[in-house]
């Protein structure tokens, strides 16, 4: 449904745009209907930044984004309006999405406004009350409160229930259990796996992984703006390849095994690896001598591109940050 | 005993009345124990660690008693405190590392500070670059500004600097939230650390998150709601805890390996009681699977096996 295909990022920094950061290099990825997609990474990673490219927030550099086989890195206005009702998102911090002095009633009211204006009133509290009962809010605890009176993940169900309205197909979360409470932060969880089952397609951005282990099916683990390995959720994580998806969930904080634990298991997997690169590897078996690998993998540039390691388990070059060296070489 | 809390209620003065944050809570912290304070937002976690240091304006010191070292601190009273901050009790507050005075290097912040507590740079220097080194820093960044460090190398020059004077209790709210899963590590380790070296005696992690607090803490202090809910060592927390909250609030939390299809997790319903005007009784009553008449009577926090103590009618 949703294909991003090689789309890159460069932003403008430094005194008068001077220099280049590159947010998001060549990364391709899919969601299909009815499937929760995890973009894992740390800060600066461009996880963030390729949610909005995604919403149309952020122009994009380069690449392409498909939307059911149209283009929409070029919307107009009014196009992106007809986008919108199919594409939502949601944002880590609940209580700044809302407007401090409405009641937020008044988020509805907008979107009636601005996408059913012909729907009647008492047709609109119809789907209002089911929209709300889908991420099971009783609509008479907060309809008519203000955002203060409200928790903050009846806040983050609310803004669900908004996207809901609009029958969308995708929605981008973007970091959106971070500001919760332990106690509440797996309610919405569950709620986005019991989406998922409605056939909505999630884009689950994240930095923590338990929660993205814990709801999605497949993962993207990107760092410094390239995905170094992607795949089945429990294939990524039971099997970690590339370093730095290793040393990410060797430093994840466990609740039954400590840090020393976890080190003296992957220490066994990292001797195997070290010196290793799996990707070219993979490509000096499809023939390629090191170094002639531009034109491998669809044309991606050297070291971007990905390798299927195991079928629906991809990896890249073991390098980390994009301009260091192979390990292997 | 090196802290000894005892009985402590500090309440907020707001216009609508008093807010009991912290209301009756008694606790021992032993020699080089690192004591984790675990709950959700509001339970007064922060305000029991503002309260051992100092009190805001807001803040009213409503009884109770704060022992360090078997000496009596003046809690409430702001001028008598300052002999005993920084060299005694150190807080590391929450978002320290973005405190940092912007336009000062942090070698000339670092100055400022132990001039303001009647300590010469120049005696401590070699002492501060050993430590940062420690954490794997070099002496470099004392010429550096904040705004050149990540917030881990910040995180953690704040630790070395909060910790120069050696004082006998460190407080450390959220040290390694907004962190990096590999930089909250490495924070999280030099915490370890420090206690290990004897540069702090005892120590008080706050944080939200149960997970870091069973890599760093030897025991856990669960709160709920301005109480004490439970206090056992980390892996008793973890693996048997007792108290309902403590279990509805693990049992809350996937791990990396949980899967929804495999294991459904779910939270707990309802949310905290207003501290404003906080029900009689257990105040996790309303939420409590387990609730029944004698709830609406306080539970007392007793002991109920070596190093556990419960504050829960249901457990005998």
């Amino acid at each position: 449904m949703l294909t991003l295909d090689r789309l890159d990022k460069v932003y403008k920094t430094g005194t008068f745009g001077t220099s280049d950061l590159h947010a998001v290099r060549q990364v391709s990825l899919d969601v299909r209907r009815g499937e929760v997609v995890s973009l894992i990474g740390e800060s600066g990673s461009g996880k963030s930044t390729i949610g909005k490219m995604v919403l149309h927030l952020l122009d994009s550099s380069g690449g392409t984004i498909t939307f059911d086989g149209r283009d929409v890195t070029s919307l107009g206005f009014r196009e992106r309006r007809e986008y919108y009702r199919r594409v939502q998102g949601v944002f880590q911090d609940p209580f700044s999405s809302f407007n401090p002095i409405f009641k937020v009633d008044r988020t509805f009211e907008t979107l009636r406004r601005s996408y059913f204006p012909r729907v009647s009133s008492s047709d609109w509290r119809g789907r209002l009350e089911e929209a709300l009962g889908a991420v099971s809010l009783q609509p008479g605890d907060i309809l008519g409160k203000f955002p203060h009176q409200l928790s903050g993940g009846q806040l983050q169900r609310l803004l669900i229930a908004r996207a809901l309205l609009l029958d969308i197909d995708l929605l981008v979360a973007d970091e959106i259990i971070s500001m919760l409470d332990a106690s509440t932060r797996i309610d919405v969880l569950n709620l986005l796996v019991e989406l998922k089952s409605r056939g909505l397609g999630i884009l689950f951005v994240t930095h923590d992984l338990s929660l993205g282990n814990y709801v999605s099916d497949r993962v993207v683990i990107l760092y410094k703006g390239r995905v170094v390995e992607r795949g089945v959720t429990s294939a990524v994580f039971d099997d970690p390849l590339h370093p730095y998806t290793r040393d990410l969930l060797a430093s994840v904080p466990h609740l039954d095994r400590t840090w020393e634990d976890v080190e003296a298991e992957e220490a066994e997997r990292s001797a195997n690896l070290a010196g290793r690169c799996l990707y070219h590897e993979a490509l000096a078996a499809q023939g390629r001598a090191f170094g002639e690998e531009a034109e491998a993998a669809d044309g991606v540039p050297d070291g971007v591109g990905l390798v299927e390691h195991t079928p629906g388990h991809f990896v890249g070059c073991f390098r980390l940050a994009a301009d260091d060296d192979c390990p292997a070489a | 005993m090196a802290l000894s809390v005892t009985d402590l209620r500090v309440w907020y003065r707001t216009l609508k009345g008093d807010v009991k944050a912290l209301d009756g809570v008694t606790f021992d912290v032993a020699d080089g124990e690192i004591m984790g304070i675990a709950g959700e937002s509001g339970c007064g976690k922060t305000t029991l660690g503002k309260a051992l240091i100092r009190l805001d304006t807001r803040m009213r010191h409503e009884g109770g008693t704060v022992a360090l070292d078997g000496e009596k601190l003046p809690i409430a009273d702001d001028a008598a405190m300052r002999r005993y901050r920084y060299r005694e009790v150190s807080l590391i507050p929450q978002y320290a590392m973005s405190a940092m005075n912007p336009t000062r290097k942090i070698g000339k912040m670092i100055r400022d500070l132990l001039a303001a507590h009647g300590v010469r740079y120049a005696e401590v220097l070699p002492e501060l670059e050993r430590r940062l080194g420690l954490v794997g820093l070099d002496a470099e960044v004392l010429k550096r500004y904040p705004i050149e460090l990540s917030g881990g190398m910040k995180q953690r020059v704040v630790l070395v600097l909060s910790t120069l004077l050696n004082p006998s209790l460190l407080i450390g709210d959220e040290v390694t939230s907004a962190l990096d899963v590999s930089s909250q590590k490495a924070v999280a380790r030099a915490l370890v650390e420090f206690r290990d070296h004897g540069f702090v005696r005892s120590m008080i992690v706050i944080t939200h998150d149960i997970s870091v607090l069973f890599q760093v803490a030897d025991t856990i202090l669960v709160m709920y709601a301005g109480h004490l809910a439970e206090k056992a060592p980390a892996r008793t927390i973890i693996d048997a805890p007792l108290h309902p909250y403590t279990k509805m609030l693990i049992g809350a939390l996937p791990q990396v390996g949980d899967r929804y299809d495999e294991q459904r997790l779910s939270g707990i319903e309802g949310r905290p009681p207003s501290l404003l005007d906080p029900p009689t009784g257990c105040r996790f009553r309303d939420r409590c699977p387990l609730a029944h008449d004698r709830c609406a009577e306080a539970p007392p926090f007793r002991e109920v096996a070596e190093g556990h103590q419960v504050a829960c009618w249901a457990v005998s």
